[in-house]
């Protein structure tokens, strides 16, 4: 009697692959699909780019960690159709993110504007790695000096030489 | 001793501030129309669809606009605070019924038609509040979001105070709870109507 293996039954590998294809097949039907659903083909391809362009520069406010080109959230689809409507209107691409920023606040800007409020969020981290890196060398300093030359005594010092004859007598 | 005072004051301090800053709502965006003029619109009321209602007609009184839709579930939970709010007599409650058909993922509005989805929402919005109590002097339709978009609505239920001259003073986000309203929105139409 063999003990029973998972991979030892000719069935049941069979049924493993049949599982991983089924697996396969399936990501490559859905996965374009997915695509298409972010950013609908519109007739013209140039204004589909600069919505993408656009949108990817905004955050959308339903689900705050996705894009405006990337999020499937309603309010995103609504506010990529407004961004279609002005880029028809021949609105600039300042004019757009203006309006988003004028109704939902810089928040929606990926790219927050450098202003009093938002200069710890710009150079915060390069404030920090000055900081790390000052502590690091005080600290690094402080030890060199802390550290003193320990000299051996007489005693400590025949004792090392009688140990390091000994190795070179052995070899 | 001085060795570990210095590490302890940098814990004690990045445990404050990931107190502070992890007890914030994310949702919690300030509206940058706080302080602006409400954005203009005129809409057709969902109690008489053949009226309009437009923010100007409240020139001279200070009023609240509660963002609301039938599919919303939080609005369920902020109804009754609404329908106690509005026995106040100082309360002047106008509801934005905002994508009533549209935003309900459930439905296809697309296939409605703009005259089927209208009448769809009218009759959803109108049996909603028939149901749950109506606390708004009026509803306004906004069928597909667009004066949402202006007034920067992103998570229903929003409400929005707005002055005696049409200056929006406040936006709160989300459910109204007993405390929001008496601690921060009837103290401030206190001093509104001053």
């Amino acid at each position: 009697m063999t003990p029973f293996v998972w991979w030892s039954s000719r069935a049941d590998r069979y049924s493993w692959w049949l599982a991983l294809f089924a697996v396969m097949a399936s990501l490559a039907v859905f996965a374009p699909a997915r695509a298409k659903e972010a950013a609908p083909l519109a007739a013209d391809e140039a204004v589909e780019k600069r919505l993408v362009a656009i949108a990817s520069e905004l955050r959308c406010l339903v689900c705050q960690n996705e894009s405006l080109a990337g999020s499937h959230a309603e309010l995103a689809n609504d506010l990529r159709r407004e961004i279609r409507t002005m880029i028809g209107q021949g609105r600039s691409d300042r004019e757009i993110l203006d309006f988003m920023v004028s109704r939902y606040g810089d928040f929606v800007l990926y790219r927050p504007p450098l202003k009093l409020t938002t200069i710890l969020l710009w150079f915060g981290p390069v404030v920090l790695l000055l900081g790390g890196l000052a502590a690091l060398v005080a600290y690094l300093r402080r030890r060199n000096r802390q550290v003193v030359a320990a000299p051996l005594s007489l005693e400590e010092q025949g004792e090392a030489e009688r140990l390091l004859n000994m190795e070179g007598e052995q070899q | 001793m001085n060795r570990f005072l210095w590490p302890l004051v940098g814990f004690v301090a990045l445990v404050i501030l990931l107190a502070v800053g992890l007890g914030l709502n994310p949702r919690d965006v300030p509206s940058p129309l706080v302080g602006k003029p409400a954005p203009v619109f005129t809409l057709a009321r969902v109690d008489a669809p053949e009226k309009s209602f437009s923010p100007q007609e409240m020139r001279g009184k200070v009023w609240l606009l509660n963002v609301w839709a039938s599919w919303c579930v939080s609005c369920r939970q902020e109804h009754p605070v609404l329908v106690e709010m509005a026995k106040n007599p100082a309360i002047t409650l106008i509801g934005l019924n905002y994508k009533e058909v549209s935003g309900d993922g459930a439905i296809d509005a697309d296939k409605l038609g703009e005259e089927g989805e209208r009448r769809l929402a009218l009759q959803r919005a109108n049996a909603w509040l028939r149901e749950h109590g109506n606390p708004y002097a009026l509803s306004a339709l906004d069928l597909n979001g667009r004066v949402g978009i202006d007034y920067g609505v992103y998570g229903v239920p929003e409400t929005y105070v707005i002055d005696k001259s049409g200056l929006i003073r406040m936006k709160h986000t989300g459910p109204i709870t007993p405390d929001v309203f008496s601690g921060k929105i009837l103290p401030l139409i206190a001093e509104l109507n001053k």
